[in-house]
């Protein structure tokens, strides 16, 4: 065991698996000699080589088709777009490609395949460093879109997307890196090392893709969540003194269906928080299921607190993150109604 | 500070390329220059991109106009291998009659044939082994024709029916089969062209001895994935093989259109200091000579080639086209690099090992072969009277395990 942050987690997940499996390969915009912009690739090529771990072109298209090509040879490449806003030249391969060569090659090709990207804002990013695009991802079928909260699921979840024969986008909350953060970016951050979930095993383990996790388990409502705003909703609870039992979902896709049924019909209420733009975002798309789900359960009409729909703003980053005063204020109206 | 006074004062204009001859013109390519076969030269494996730029500009030929093979190029293939080449390119001629045939008779939704244009995938076939892979696109079928891809299972995926080997889930001719070095074919234009370089990566990485060959149309050369499957063979020295097929025609749209008059599609290669050669794809002896010069190359471990195959679309682009709206319908009748398949039968003839009867007897030969395999698809069905793999399968293998809301929506269908 050693305290990590999510960034020395996310690179234990590669390292131990590159370290097992001699088919992992990882590349990206400089993760090679300097080890990423985060970090997170920093002496993987020193101690595995630069033929499994090296610097790539700019260019997102060209990382994630010639992913595509190396999966198909049967690697399985852990590729790093820089940040998850500069993911879109390679989305004709991830729609198009990576998701569906099992399904249209009955089997005869598979892409097991990971793409790792830094998402979210709350680090003063602007527009082109702080988007959450994660239902884009969620609405490709075939594709597995997965977004971990902590050191601990980072480092498990990354090595189960590793192992998985499917292609996975594996979202990395930015803000998270260094320390849990709940919103209230006034006060000293928080680092892992004062976190329980900053705790985590040297050695490979996996967490199971599709799982999700309850933070807190609580009787009033069910707060659905993922990534940064798992952090918010708990400062919100905490805030509001509402018994509320907050979901991590940890795999947007494939989800975990029955651990939200399970929840709402026990509350009767739900709050689904997210980072993204709120129309279309996946809120939509949990909101829906719960209807679908859950609809003569409910006590309360479903509330949706999210990023505004518009590009990420610099200046007015804190009135556009989806903070633990805005959360706050969805659980007391859904308690009130 | 006086303005600067402007040399022409005439307004901007925007440059569109038109190609030479639309419909109702009589077609002359007269001025279009043809290198004599036999004239370009023949550099070592191991030659730098810059040294070999003539060979990007000119058209390697190695059948001249009296059936002779000729030059340094010549000589790389036996009789036997050459008739071979050419009942290959007469099955892939032949298949395409009967399926254009038969998808208008309704038996399938679409079709596209190679007409014209058969030597390129036919030559190129024989110079990649087993293990070796192609990413084709959708005009590559004769990999699979002049390998030893039942014709059966071509047309069970053409008719989408029980037998598919991809239950249904593909476009007809979208074909995939990894044993016969055939990656699935996508259907979304350029894409595979990068993916070819990342297998060939992966080979390297491996330290195997397999080698891609990735495909891509002149049209096609204009898209983003075209650079970046350059950049990436260039930057690591993949052992790919770059095929540009040049047929002249990207549905409507000459290829003036992705390049303009300015340069070849062969000398894009040049800028990323890739050798490039250029070649006359209605030349079966040059298309192989060519190929195999690449594929030696990239299995010494010196990195990729790429190849532009000069040709014409003799056909439509698919079934769902009607060329005579945009081209003169002579216009393949006066394509200066004439018919692959006559080009090869003039030169066996030449070397007194075929004869127009032999050449009447090898097409009857394989048209019956094709009617007998046509017999035995359409046994299993046909896309509009089925039967077709059951629906059940249409939820399967999205993913490795079905996920619950997959699950849930198969139950919903009741199926």
């Amino acid at each position: 065991m050693s305290r990590m942050t999510m960034i020395q987690s996310i690179r234990s997940a590669m390292d131990t698996s590159m370290a097992r499996d001699e088919s992992v390969v990882v590349f990206g915009e400089d993760v090679g000699y300097f080890g990423g912009v985060f970090r997170c690739t920093e002496g993987l090529q020193k101690k595995y080589g630069s033929h499994r771990c090296f610097d790539s072109p700019i260019n997102e298209s060209g990382i994630i088709g010639s992913a595509i090509g190396m999966a198909a040879y049967g690697l399985r490449p852990c590729v790093e777009i820089q940040f998850a806003d500069y993911v879109f030249p390679g989305f004709d391969q991830l729609s198009q490609e990576a998701s569906r060569i099992r399904y249209r090659s009955n089997n005869d090709f598979t892409a097991p395949m990971v793409v790792r990207m830094p998402t979210g804002g709350g680090i003063f990013g602007g527009q082109t460093h702080s988007q959450s695009p994660e239902a884009i991802f969620a609405h490709v079928s075939g594709l597995k879109t997965v977004i971990p909260s902590n050191p601990y699921d980072a480092k498990g979840l990354l090595a189960a997307s590793i192992e998985d024969n499917d292609p996975v986008m594996f979202l990395e909350p930015k803000r998270l890196y260094n320390g849990p953060f709940d919103g209230h970016h006034d006060r000293p951050i928080t680092p892992w090392s004062k976190h329980e979930l900053g705790e985590v095993p040297d050695e490979y383990y996996t967490v199971p893709l599709g799982k999700a996790a309850t933070r807190r388990e609580g009787e009033a409502v069910t707060v659905l969540a993922y990534g940064t705003m798992v952090y918010v909703a708990e400062a919100a609870v905490e805030e509001t003194g509402i018994d509320a039992e907050i979901i991590d979902l940890r795999t947007i896709l494939p989800l975990d269906i029955e651990a939200i049924e399970a929840s709402v019909k026990k509350t009767g209420r739900c709050v689904i928080v997210h980072e993204a733009t709120k129309t279309c975002g996946f809120g939509a798309e949990l909101m829906a299921l719960v209807m679908e789900g859950c609809f003569y359960h409910l006590e309360a009409p479903v509330i949706r607190v999210t990023g505004y729909d518009m590009p990420y703003p610099h200046a007015h980053e804190w009135e556009y993150f989806p903070g633990p005063k805005r959360v706050g204020a969805a659980l007391k109206k859904v308690m009130e109604a | 500070m006086s303005e600067p006074k402007a040399a022409d004062p005439k307004p901007l204009s925007l440059h569109v390329p038109e190609p030479e001859f639309r419909p109702g013109d009589k077609p002359d390519f007269s001025n279009v220059p043809i290198p004599k076969a036999g004239a370009a030269r023949k550099p070592p494996i191991d030659v730098d991109a810059q040294d070999i730029h003539d060979l990007a500009y000119t058209i390697i030929r190695v059948m001249d106009r009296e059936g002779n093979a000729v030059g340094p190029w010549a000589g790389e293939l036996n009789d036997d291998e050459v008739k071979q080449g050419l009942e290959d390119m007469l099955r892939v001629r032949a298949f395409d009659a009967r399926m254009q045939k038969a998808q208008r008779q309704g038996k399938t939704s679409f079709y596209m044939q190679a007409l014209g244009e058969e030597a390129i995938a036919c030559a190129f076939s024989k110079v990649l082994r087993s293990g070796d892979m192609n990413f084709p696109t959708y005009r590559q079928q004769g990999l699979l024709l002049s390998a030893d891809y039942p014709m059966v299972d071509m047309m069970n995926q053409i008719y989408s029916n029980k037998a598919d080997p991809l239950k249904g889930r593909q476009l007809p001719i979208m074909y995939s089969s990894k044993q016969h070095g055939f990656f699935t074919i996508s259907g979304n234009l350029a894409t595979q062209f990068i993916q070819g370089v990342g297998w060939a990566m992966g080979s390297a990485i491996s330290g195997d001895d397999k080698i891609a060959a990735s495909w891509i149309g002149d049209g096609s050369t204009a898209e983003s994935d075209f650079h970046a499957a350059m950049v990436f063979a260039s930057t690591y020295r993949a052992p790919a093989i770059l095929n540009v097929v040049n047929n002249q025609w990207a549905i409507s749209t000459f290829q003036g259109i992705a390049r303009g008059k300015a340069a070849t599609f062969a000398s894009r290669g040049l800028g990323f200091g890739i050798p490039a050669l250029r070649v006359d794809g209605n030349d079966y002896l040059a298309v192989y000579a060519v190929a195999k010069w690449a594929a030696d190359r990239a299995r010494a471990g010196l990195g990729p080639t790429l190849i532009e195959y000069v040709t014409y679309r003799a056909g439509a682009h698919s079934t769902s086209d009607d060329p005579s709206a945009y081209r003169p319908k002579t216009e393949f009748d006066a394509w200066p690099l004439g018919d692959p398949v006559e080009r090869l039968k003039e030169y066996l003839i030449k070397r007194g090992t075929w004869s127009e009867a032999r050449h009447v007897q090898a097409n009857e030969m394989l048209e019956a072969q094709i009617a007998e395999a046509n017999r035995e698809a359409v046994k299993n069905g046909t896309l509009h009277d089925g039967p077709h793999a059951s629906a059940k399968t249409m939820f399967e293998d999205v993913y490795e395990e079905m996920p619950l809301h997959i699950v849930r929506q198969r139950q919903e269908a009741g199926v």
